[in-house]
């Protein structure tokens, strides 16, 4: 397949954010690193416990997504502190997806897991974006308000 | 984490805490160390006590409903103990109801249906 080009997500998509942490993706416990960053900050911010416990779930599973499919990535924090929301961006150079309606959709998979992982997420966010291009990488970016 | 994850012995049941900041890596060996010791010390239950877990996603989520079929097939039962609220209502969210698994809401609600059995 050729490899096409995308725009990742980046500091430009997310206004007035300011980026917080940068976490590399390299093993399962960078996953783990990524989400209890985000709940540890939700947290300190008096969001409640549902509202983390559903944001970090859904961080987990494209952490996890970018380690399956390609091996890593790069996951980042941005807070919007006068629009009070917290972003994330998770990012890789994997194979990308083809078809992301089909993706998102309960029961697909690809490698050999429930297939709830990405329309999961997306259902736990508030906000969810994702863009892909085949060849060239997933990149997905998720909101919350704080 | 320091070590790998205790299981302990209680009664006729295999105890395992499972910590927040487990490895995929490690609960793939505890997966493993839990069901030789399954076999070995003739056991009528394994209590999961997922109490320090303040996610459960869909990897950890089918790691549990696939040591719970291993237990059966062991003829073990699981229980697993201290869900958290938060982690029951994202976990039928994402889809998944773990329909293998039997929950206790507390060790000793667990221990008190495994001396029935």
């Amino acid at each position: 397949m050729p490899s096409t080009s995308y725009a990742a997500f980046d500091a430009s998509d997310l206004g007035n954010a300011t980026l917080l942490s940068q976490i590399k993706l390299r093993s399962s416990g960078d996953a783990v690193t990524a989400r209890q960053a985000v709940s540890r900050y939700m947290k300190e911010q008096g969001v409640s416990a549902l509202k983390i416990t559903r944001f970090a779930t859904a961080v987990s599973e494209i952490a996890r997504n970018a380690l399956v499919h390609a091996g890593g990535g790069e996951f980042s924090i941005y807070v919007d502190r006068g629009r009070r929301r917290l972003s994330v961006v998770c990012w890789d150079k994997g194979p990308g997806i083809t078809d992301v309606p089909l993706a998102l959709s309960d029961g697909y998979t690809t490698a050999g897991g429930l297939g709830r992982g990405l329309g999961g997420a997306q259902r736990l966010a508030a906000r969810f974006e994702i863009r892909t291009a085949p060849g060239a990488g997933t990149s997905v970016m998720m909101g919350v308000d704080l | 984490m320091a070590g790998a994850t205790a299981i302990n012995l209680v009664e006729r049941a295999l105890l395992v805490s499972i910590q927040d900041d487990i490895t995929d890596t490690e609960i793939l060996e505890l997966q493993d160390r839990l069901s030789t010791r399954i076999a070995q010390n003739r056991i009528d239950g394994v209590i999961l006590d997922i109490s320090a877990l303040e996610i459960v996603d869909t990897f950890v989520g089918r790691v549990i409903a696939q040591l719970a079929g291993i237990s059966k097939l062991l003829a073990a039962e699981t229980y697993v103990v201290g869900m958290r609220p938060t982690v029951a209502v994202t976990l039928v969210e994402l889809g998944m109801y773990l329909p293998e698994i039997r929950t206790a809401l507390s060790l000793t609600h667990a221990l008190d249906q495994l001396r029935r059995l």
